[in-house]
């Protein structure tokens, strides 16, 4: 089961991509009731997009995106029917990958 | 094989095992190019510096941050960042009160428009910035958000 949801959408010669990923985003920081201790860190660290080999989106974040996070972005271009390539990495080496299609 | 041609070998064998020792020293970030320096300064100053070598930002109504007033929940706060201004290489989004104030930085390909929404965590109230880097410098603006319940404790 894919934990992102995106729908991209092109209008006018712009395509705007929404993207919501299941990721618990946990910054480190937070306490752990039960042990007093630290809730160790997991959260997404680098973003990215590709429509026809090109990038659409780049981005690096902290454990400061909410949980769940969600993104949206625009770029130039893209058409009914093209694919959009959706990559996230998170600080313990987990990766996921999904495609979406504009609609 | 020349002279030459086995300098370069030496010299790819040698980058190739330097690569493998700096990712070890780095268990905590699988990219080499994740800037965690700049994500673990404790200001916003700080954080610029370290994240796109310079602070010394022009505060400007050409960048569009959209924040709301109050926030009840710090845990998701909806901000928005777009800008007219032309030949956007990055846009940058910090929360000043929070304990690392940098919260993400998006890069913007050539074909992307300088256009970004997502939700962040504030750890009480106070300011949201949104720094753009253009060829012509940086260009900020912030916004004061009402944090009700706090978003990074809970």
């Amino acid at each position: 089961m894919s934990n992102i949801r995106i729908r991209a959408q092109s209008r006018d010669g712009v395509t705007t991509v929404r993207c919501l990923i299941t990721h618990e985003m946990e910054t480190g920081l937070r306490k752990d009731e039960a042990t007093g201790g630290r809730v160790p860190a997991d959260f997404i660290q680098e973003v990215h997009a590709t429509w026809n080999d090109q990038k659409v989106l780049n981005t690096y974040w902290s454990g400061g995106i909410s949980t769940d996070p969600y993104i949206s972005f625009k770029f130039n271009g893209g058409a009914a029917g093209d694919t959009i390539h959706f990559t996230w990495v998170d600080n313990q080496g987990v990766t996921e990958t999904t495609t979406a299609t504009i609609s | 094989m020349t002279e030459t041609q086995l300098d370069t070998k030496r010299r790819l064998l040698l980058q190739g095992s330097l690569g493998v020792g700096l990712a070890a020293l780095l268990p905590t970030s699988v990219f080499a190019n994740w800037p965690q320096d700049a994500f673990k300064a404790e200001d916003k100053d700080g954080a610029l510096q370290a994240l796109l070598g310079n602070n010394a930002v022009e505060m400007s109504d050409a960048v569009d941050l959209k924040v709301p007033d109050i926030a009840e929940n710090g845990a998701q706060v909806p901000v928005t960042v777009e800008t007219e201004l032309a030949g956007v290489e990055s846009i940058t989004i910090l929360a000043t009160t929070n304990q690392n104030p940098l919260i993400a930085t998006f890069n913007i390909p050539e074909v992307a428009l300088p256009f970004i929404a997502t939700r962040i965590k504030m750890a009480e109230t106070g300011d949201v910035m949104a720094v753009v880097k253009t060829a012509n410098g940086l260009f900020a603006n912030t916004k004061t958000v009402q944090v009700t319940v706090g978003g990074c404790g809970t």
